[in-house]
């Protein structure tokens, strides 16, 4: 450790304030119980906390180096072989450069191959749409026999981890940057494919998922003063889709808004629409999300602020669908 | 131990025997490209020593147990020879024989390319070009550590070298150190469009494996006395080991060698006779 100055910090030192990336503590936990728990890597084992557990399972830990198709491929033949590997890297390189290795030697085999999604969304911020990922939610989805998980905080990445790490076939879990603000208190326990309601209410459902959570709690909270009262869901998995959650929004509360930090195509808002269509559900409903373009460069604070997934601009957005404006 | 059915390493076949079962893979390629009326044949004629080798002589198998941990593999990255394999693994007790006539008809397990979740011996699902060197790593990354001295071959074409993935492959198998690991070319020559140095030249082989790391043989990929040494497996070995075999295009029927156009294809009746005619000649001339 050479850093005095306590300003300074480079991607060692930043390791610990990343709170929300638990995976890599939860896996060597997890890894302590069982044998068959591997980790693999692309170069990016201080970004994303595995670090941990290269350090307690040295043996289980593989870097495969900057090859992210590769690192697919090599999870699929260890899968193959009896193994339950996790694979980590940015979202935009695992779903975007790794999605045909996924599809054909992961999900249509049915190996249980975990994909660690990390900076999803704009999480990269200034790093720009090389390093973005608004489209994996739509690209994981449309493949037959995949999990798709998006867990909001540290405490909701642990349970995902723990509800899914005997389920069958391959899981993508995605992921934010580390800094998520905690949603979670303790562990929740969420069955694969289920939302969770994390505040009641009659007037109007907000939907988010993974960094959205948080600012749409915030969000009805704001709307109280208001008198519009918010249910709010997580929405942890988003395929399987929570089909009941979704009637039941409909039901009682007439007014849908989906949140999620992805592109209006064919992610958590296209598929909740999917349910309400195919379902004649009787409400009013409208997407939030990115727009159908590339984002601008910025801190990804200010990108949410800019596009309003921050609690003013799903608080606007709620008003708006409600015809409150 | 209870593996009473264990097919052991380097059995005692006669090349004359491992010879005649080369023969008789391109006789049910031809018999089975006849139920689905296209096929690929000449990518199978290629490597139809290295099969009957790898099958009949080389590799430590169970058929009664396909999923034996300590089973040799044969992973494909030119998944498309899966119909040269099929019948050898009917033949070794892994499917019924009767599963053939199947071949490619609806819901059948057999089609062009092999899945790993229908058909029993088919150790992974394959037909993406590039991807099965990966797989391999996977393989012999969890043999080595659950201490199985399993081998884990991956057959390749010469022109799917052309794939990024087999580099990134090639490289972190050396960086592994994966001893069990073996990269087998059937280096026949040809592409779809045209002879590889034409399509994308990708010689020399064996200097680029060995300059990733690899230790390196190379071989007449038709002569089964050089395939069956090359293919035996060194349990001293260090690295990584790439076998570039060889071969020609469509070997065995002659109007068939050389030519990119035999790669898929269909023999109406009077050709199928005049294909089947000159390799069974050969076959009892052998």
């Amino acid at each position: 450790m050479t850093i005095s100055d306590p300003g300074s910090w480079n991607i060692e030192t930043s390791l610990p304030r990343l709170t929300a990336f638990t995976m890599g503590n939860e896996l060597a936990d997890l890894a302590d119980g069982r044998d068959d728990i591997v980790v693999l890597t692309a170069d990016l084992m201080y970004s994303n906390g595995t670090r941990e557990f290269a350090d307690r399972h040295p043996s289980r830990f593989h870097n495969l180096g900057i090859a992210e198709q590769n690192m697919v491929s090599v999870a699929a033949g260890m899968a193959a072989s009896g193994d339950r590997p996790y694979v980590a890297t940015f979202a935009s390189f695992a779903a975007l450069l790794a999605a045909e290795q996924i599809r054909t030697d992961l999900a249509y085999p049915a190996l249980p191959v975990r994909i660690l999604a990390h900076h999803a969304g704009v999480a990269m911020g200034f790093y720009g749409t090389s390093h973005h990922a608004v489209e994996d939610i739509a690209l994981m989805r449309a493949i037959a026999g995949m999990t798709v998980a998006s867990p909001c905080d540290g405490n909701a990445i642990r349970a995902v981890l723990r509800a899914t790490v005997d389920l069958p076939g391959p899981v993508y879990v995605r992921l934010g940057r580390g800094a998520e603000k905690p949603v979670y208190d303790t562990v929740p326990h969420v069955d694969p494919g289920h939302f969770l309601r994390l505040r009641d209410g009659r007037d109007l459902t907000i939907i988010a998922t993974g960094v959205a959570v948080h600012p749409a709690l915030e969000a009805a909270e704001a709307l109280l003063s208001r008198g519009i009262r918010a249910r709010v869901l997580d929405a942890m998995y988003i395929k399987p889709i929570d089909r009941a959650s979704i009637r039941a929004a409909a039901a009682d509360t007439g007014a849908i808004l989906t949140v999620e930090e992805h592109n209006p195509n064919g992610g958590l808002g296209g598929a909740v629409a999917e349910v309400i269509a195919e379902e004649r559900l009787d409400t009013a409903f409208q997407r939030h999300s990115l727009p159908d373009g590339y984002a601008l460069v910025a801190p990804p604070t200010h990108l949410y602020r800019h596009y309003g997934l921050d609690a003013a601009g799903i608080e606007d957005r709620a008003i708006g669908l409600l015809g409150h404006g | 131990m209870r593996h009473t059915t264990v097919l052991h390493r380097d059995r005692a076949t006669s090349l004359a025997e491992l010879g005649d079962r080369a023969e008789w893979i391109r006789l049910e390629t031809i018999r089975l490209v006849d139920i689905a009326k296209s096929g690929h044949y000449s990518s199978v004629f290629s490597c139809a020593e290295l099969l009957a080798a790898l099958y009949y002589n080389t590799m430590r198998l169970d058929p009664a147990v396909p999923s034996w941990p300590d089973r040799d593999r044969l992973l494909l990255g030119k998944g498309h020879v899966a119909i040269g394999i099929y019948p050898c693994l009917a033949d070794l007790g892994y499917f019924p024989i009767d599963w053939l006539d199947s071949y490619t008809r609806l819901g059948s397990p057999l089609g062009d390319h092999p899945d790993m979740t229908k058909v029993p011996g088919i150790d992974f699902s394959s037909g993406s070009i590039g991807h099965n060197l990966s797989v391999g790593i996977g393989m012999a990354l969890n043999a080595r550590r659950r201490g199985s001295d399993a081998v884990i071959r991956v057959l390749l074409g010469d022109q799917e070298l052309n794939e990024g993935q087999i580099w990134e492959a090639a490289m972190a198998a050396a960086h592994f150190g994966l001893s069990n690991l073996v990269a087998i070319v059937d280096a026949n020559g040809w592409g779809l469009d045209g002879p590889v140095g034409e399509v994308m030249g990708i010689e020399p082989v064996r200097e680029k494996f060995q300059a990733f790391g690899w230790t390196t043989d190379e071989v007449d990929g038709h002569d089964m006395r050089a395939v069956v040494g090359a293919l035996r497996h060194d349990p001293s070995a260090a690295r990584p080991h790439a076998i570039v075999a060889r071969t020609q295009k469509g070997r065995g029927v002659s109007f068939m060698e050389q030519t990119p156009f035999w790669h898929l294809g269909y023999l109406g009746p009077e050709d199928r006779q005049r294909a089947e005619t000159e390799i069974r000649t050969r076959m009892t001339a052998g």
